[in-house]
């Protein structure tokens, strides 16, 4: 494969999509650095989802084209690990087997993958419930399966929708450190969506804010120049976090608004 | 609670097998059209004492697993497909549905004609019925595969045979297990109605030549033999459905955490 290591790793041009005649996102242009971390907020519906999925090569958008390490995306998107918004484990494999699967899937060999799946399931907190099948996992431990199912395959681009979105404050708040610890260790790219603009700066290189819908578009692009490593509750105390958490509220309340008036 | 359903259950059984049998003793009913439950017992013993039943229950059952097994593979192998290929769904779907609405009944005749009068006819007549409840179970279950968990092993690498193994199988599992059940039901109906309308062997040859002499006790004996047979082979699907399905929430157990 062709690949150009001063590219970024994931280039939008002119994007749009459309679902019928509702166009959801219109005229998306985003950069992100390879290594770069990117949170996507925006109000509820405006196209978020949409977005990653054209960034996985799941829906090729209606408009634009999309660059992966610059070179121009054609079907899946092979370079990226999605999270999803939904639920989206193997509901007839055990914790263990879903995070095999990847492995597999590569050839790799059943007693090698089964071995570093327990690895990974240890890593994200669950050794002891490898057998254990998702109906019987709490919520957030499902998110920890569906995490180490896409890292374990180490892709270079990840790809977050809310993944933390349905969990109590202090299990997201452990699970976002978790996340920052494990990002630190090989600094993918990610493009990581969530409502929520707190988490999205205490985590994020970058925040994108998204216009409401329909035809959501980038409104604000701010960087985050907080201190890593960081905690995420902590960093949440500072005087510039604060600051710049005016600054995005400011400009996001507007969309909010506008989206709720709809 | 279970306990207290099993009581009820048996007090029920009492209550309608004594209230039939003194319906008889009393002269309420005639014993020449109703039988009466101990002459049925008593039949029954009969048959298996002098071993009479079990080349008819033999036949039956071959019959009906062979039926069984044949049409729900034609079944699900042909709900796979269409599942998976729009234009040949779209270009059959008329077919199917004119064949479906067919009264099996009606081609027994002709099967007898075609294949004679032994087993062949029988399994071609389950066949007729299994296929269906396979096909359109398996059909709806490939339909029904979360579009999330379906992108998800695409992201993880997945295509063509490996979606079908992981993503497309697994998960219409349950709805051709539930058709399963229903089969087998169908697979025996299969099995006796042929006999019923021509064979030399067989449960429903059995309650046919029963009926043929008005031997009223023998036509219901046969129908005991026939449902506790049913039972038993529904129980067995079961038990494998248990055993392979264990990924799934027991329904109305816990409401699931999402
Ligand atoms: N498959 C689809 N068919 C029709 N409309 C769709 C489809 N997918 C998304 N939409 C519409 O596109 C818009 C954007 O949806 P999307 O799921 O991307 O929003 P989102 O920003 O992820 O929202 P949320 O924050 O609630 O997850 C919505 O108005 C939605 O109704
Ligand atoms: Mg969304």
């Amino acid at each position: 494969m062709r690949e150009d290591a001063s590219a970024p790793a994931i280039q939008l041009l002119g994007v749009s999509q459309r679902f019928g005649d509702y166009v959801a996102i219109q005229g998306v242009n985003l950069e992100a650095r390879a290594g770069e971390f990117v949170a996507i907020v925006g109000p509820t519906g405006c196209g978020k989802s949409t977005l990653l999925n054209i960034v996985a090569g799941l829906r090729p958008p209606a408009e634009g084209e999309v660059r992966i390490f610059g070179e121009a995306l054609t079907g899946l998107n092979r370079q990226a690990g999605y999270l999803f918004q939904a639920d989206s484990l193997f509901p007839w494999k055990t914790a263990l087997e879903n995070v095999m699967l990847g492995l597999l899937l590569r050839r790799v060999h059943e007693r090698e993958a089964r071995e570093r799946a327990r690895i990974w399931l240890a890593k994200v907190g669950l050794a002891g419930f490898e057998d254990h099948y998702p109906h019987q996992l709490s919520g957030g431990m499902k998110k920890r399966v569906a995490l180490a199912q896409v890292l374990i395959l180490r892709p270079k681009i990840l790809l977050m929708d809310e993944p933390f979105g349905a969990l109590d404050v202090q299990t997201r708040q452990l699970m976002e450190n978790e996340l920052l610890a494990l990002w630190q260790e090989d600094r993918k790219t990610v493009l990581f969506v969530t409502h929520d603009l707190e988490e999205a700066i205490a985590l994020a290189d970058r925040v994108v804010v998204f216009s409401a819908g329909p035809a959501s578009r980038i409104v604000g692009d701010f960087q985050v120049e907080l201190p890593r490593p960081r905690d995420v509750a902590e960093v949440r105390l500072t005087e510039d976090f604060l600051k710049i958490h005016r600054e995005i509220w400011s400009l996001l309340r507007e969309e909010v608004m506008r989206a709720h008036a709809r | 609670m279970r306990a207290r359903v099993r009581l009820l259950q048996v007090l029920l059984l009492l209550f309608l097998v004594l209230g039939w049998e003194f319906s008889v003793r009393l002269g309420w009913v005639d014993a020449f059209f109703f039988s009466k439950p101990s002459d049925i017992a008593a039949r029954i013993a009969e048959w298996f004492q002098t071993g009479e039943i079990y080349g008819h229950l033999w036949i039956t059952l071959w019959e009906t697993l062979l039926a069984f097994v044949i049409g729900t593979v034609f079944g699900v192998v042909m709900g796979l497909w269409l599942a998976l290929a729009p234009t040949a769904s779209a270009v059959l779907d008329p077919f199917i549905k004119a064949m479906n609405s067919i009264p099996r009944v009606i081609l027994a005749p002709i099967f007898t004609l075609w294949f004679g009068l032994g087993v062949a006819s029988k399994v071609a007549l389950g066949v007729t019925l299994v296929f269906f409840v396979a096909f359109f179970n398996t059909y709806q279950g490939i339909k029904e595969v979360n579009p999330v968990v379906l992108a998800n092993a695409r992201m993880l690498g997945a295509s063509g045979r490996e979606l079908l193994k992981h993503v497309y199988l697994p998960s219409a599992a349950s709805w051709i297990f539930s058709s399963l059940r229903t089969s087998i039901g169908f697979a025996v109906i299969g099995a006796v109605v042929g006999e019923y309308l021509g064979a030399a062997k067989g449960l429903g040859y059995l309650i046919s030549q029963a009926e043929g002499v008005f031997d009223t006790t023998g036509v219901f004996a046969g129908m005991v033999v026939l449902a506790v047979f049913v039972v038993l082979l529904d129980w067995a699907v079961s038990r494998v459905e248990a055993r392979l399905l264990v990924w799934r929430p027991e329904p109305g157990r816990e409401g699931g955490t999402v």
